[in-house]
């Protein structure tokens, strides 16, 4: 049974109107709705929208996934022979060209999106902790550290692409001619360093919503706590230890989930940056996916690299759901 | 009680320098949109030789850049509108309603979150081109079918944030109207959607933004006619030259609405973060 007593809302810095009548509500079961059907009225449209921009791909999807695919049966895809497991024991075959490729590539992924998480996580909360406090010109900063997060992926990238450029870019001219920290101009875009130039360009547009986040986290944290701890002569560090990072742990948790998610599954930047074809050092999946897909014109292998691509983040996203909450029960013990 | 000092030193530092870092691609954007071409294909240079406003001009015509534009305009609006009231619709069911399946209905939502994008090309590029071959509906190549893929993003974002930014809007508001007369679509409109305006806001901003900065639907999915601003920039590389004046002018007018119109909102943005993802 659904009771008013739900809403015991703690409206902390809630700006809700509270001049609900209280008196003149009457007796609490005439006002309620018992019509059955009105929810599902109400999810009608979401529920038509997601069958058909989620549910069938998908299924779609996963049939292709069991076809060989080829551009010969884009037209008519029902009609392309199956082929069972063909595409996935192709993808998973690591000594064959086409497995060793989506083991790099997942490999490279995953390094690079622990690499770039770590890093927005870390500046994000350093900077919200920095800014918890006012002093002059943060609201100021504060707007300024949201641009890289507000700005279109594309003309971001772009930007960079122009900056890492090797003849008329400001990264060697300010490495090379200016602090001569290297021989010979390098290049970004190309070659082992592409890795760094992806990283680099990740975090800079990453970071920003790390630190949007966890200054929502800091602000539901109550002023009253770090008196307390300062009455009894903690220090800003222990301060930090005891009280803020313990308080963001819930924040924290699904901030890192979906910082994972986003770079893991990230195209546009590597996309921009590279082309339809990225460098080796900096394969990402996605692209790797849209490589094998659309330039080779596999739409069967891609489908199975697809499918093998949602398993691991189911996993990987349930096994984390799991760990937290775990953690977050003995926490509270 | 002031912070000790070794505190304020440190965090001018860091301030400093993330500064710098946030600023730096900026301050290339916008510099090099003011350099005649012979300065922008030369070594870098902090401070331009000349000034010219000269790429401003000539973005139009180089490439047909107020067509992306409109076209970018036109799908990422549509977009915003779209998820938005069916996720208005479909929040207030689950936040406010018991009914079988409710939970699947959430997980499910939850859980297309994380599907990567790459995962419903694929399939989509294939349900338009058979769509297209049976029916003579162009969806492949479309607005409408642009429109239709954003949806994929926006639409479970948008569900996920407002169930969670309605469940903080206090029941005894709705519960009251609803006693006073009010039909359940009345109670919606005139106290639940009033009172989360700020995350309906947030929710928005963020369904526009995703739209407007969208490469990979928007290059396959679009033809010379209705493609949109993330592929069009890539029309000022030609054999013969790169025009990066030109890039970096397009790119700035190009952000200068999403950026103002995010910095405008963001204190929306923020509280609705807030009462969405971090409770």
């Amino acid at each position: 049974m659904t009771t008013t007593t739900a809403a015991s809302a703690d409206s902390g810095e809630r700006t809700v109107r509270k001049d609900s009548p209280g008196a003149a509500r009457g007796p609490r079961r005439t006002g309620r709705i018992r019509r059955i059907g009105l929810p599902y009225l109400l999810l009608l449209p979401a529920l038509l929208l997601e069958l058909l921009v989620h549910l069938v791909p998908m299924v779609i999807g996963i049939v292709m996934s069991f076809k060989e695919l080829t551009q010969f049966y884009i037209r008519d895809w029902g009609t392309a022979p199956w082929s069972g497991f063909d595409n996935y024991k192709v993808s998973v075959d690591f000594s064959a060209p086409v497995g060793k490729a989506l083991l790099h590539s997942f490999l490279v992924t995953v390094g690079f999106t622990l690499l770039s998480v770590g890093l927005c996580w870390l500046i994000g909360t350093a900077a919200a902790i920095y800014m918890q406090d006012t002093f002059r010109g943060r609201g100021l900063l504060r707007a300024l550290f949201l641009v890289p997060y507000a700005l279109p992926v594309y003309a971001a990238v772009i930007t960079w692409v122009f900056m890492f450029q090797h003849d008329n870019g400001l990264v060697n001219h300010v490495l090379h001619d200016q602090l001569h920290l290297t021989d010979k101009p390098s290049f970004w875009l190309i070659g082992d360093n592409s890795f760094y130039a992806l990283l680099v360009v990740s975090v800079w547009k990453g970071w920003p919503f790390a630190f949007l986040i966890i200054m929502a986290g800091l602000q539901n944290i109550p002023g009253e706590l770090y008196e307390a701890a300062a009455l009894d002569g903690a220090g800003l560090w222990q301060q930090l230890r005891r009280i803020t990072l313990p308080s963001l742990r819930p924040v924290n948790q699904v901030l890192i989930l979906v910082l994972f998610l986003w770079t893991f599954n990230d195209f546009n930047t590597p996309f921009v940056l590279f082309g339809r074809t990225a460098p080796e050092a900096a394969d990402l999946i996605s692209v790797h996916i849209y490589q094998a897909s659309f330039v080779t014109w596999n739409f069967g292998t891609g489908s199975a690299m697809s499918v093998l691509l949602l398993l691991f983040l189911l996993v990987v996203t349930g096994a984390y759901l799991l760990l937290t909450s775990r953690g977050r029960k003995t926490a509270d013990v | 009680m002031a912070p000790p000092n070794s505190f304020l030193w440190s965090r001018r530092i860091f301030l400093t320098l993330l500064t710098g870092f946030v600023l730096v691609p900026v301050y290339v954007m916008v510099s090099s949109s003011l350099k005649p071409l012979a300065d922008v294909s030369g070594k870098f240079r902090w401070v331009p030789s000349g000034l010219t406003i000269r790429p401003y001009i000539d973005i139009w015509s180089t490439v047909p850049l107020a067509r992306y534009f409109v076209n970018s305009l036109i799908v990422a609006g549509a977009a915003t509108v779209c998820s938005v009231v069916i996720a208005v619709f479909a929040a207030y069911a689950v936040s406010r309603y018991e009914f079988r399946g409710k939970r699947t209905f959430t997980v499910t939502v939850l859980s297309t979150q994380m599907f990567p994008g790459i995962l419903f090309l694929l399939p989509l590029f294939l349900i338009y081109v058979n769509i297209g071959n049976a029916t003579g509906i162009a969806l492949f190549g479309s607005r409408g079918g642009l429109i239709l893929t954003y949806l994929t993003f926006s639409l479970p974002f948008s569900i996920w944030m407002l169930i969670g930014y309605f469940d903080s809007v206090p029941r005894d508001l709705d519960e009251a109207a609803l006693v006073d007369g009010c039909g359940p679509l009345g109670a919606l409109f005139r106290v639940v959607v009033p009172a989360a305006i700020p995350g309906i806001v947030a929710v928005a901003v963020y369904a526009f933004m995703t739209a407007w900065g969208e490469v990979l639907f928007a290059s396959v999915m679009t033809n010379d006619t209705t493609r949109t601003l993330a592929v069009g920039l890539q029309g000022y590389s030609t054999l013969n030259n790169v025009y990066w004046n030109q890039i970096m002018a397009a790119s700035l007018v190009v952000s200068v609405p999403v950026v103002a119109g995010f910095l405008l909102l963001q204190r929306y943005l923020v509280a609705g973060l807030t009462a969405g993802a971090v409770k």
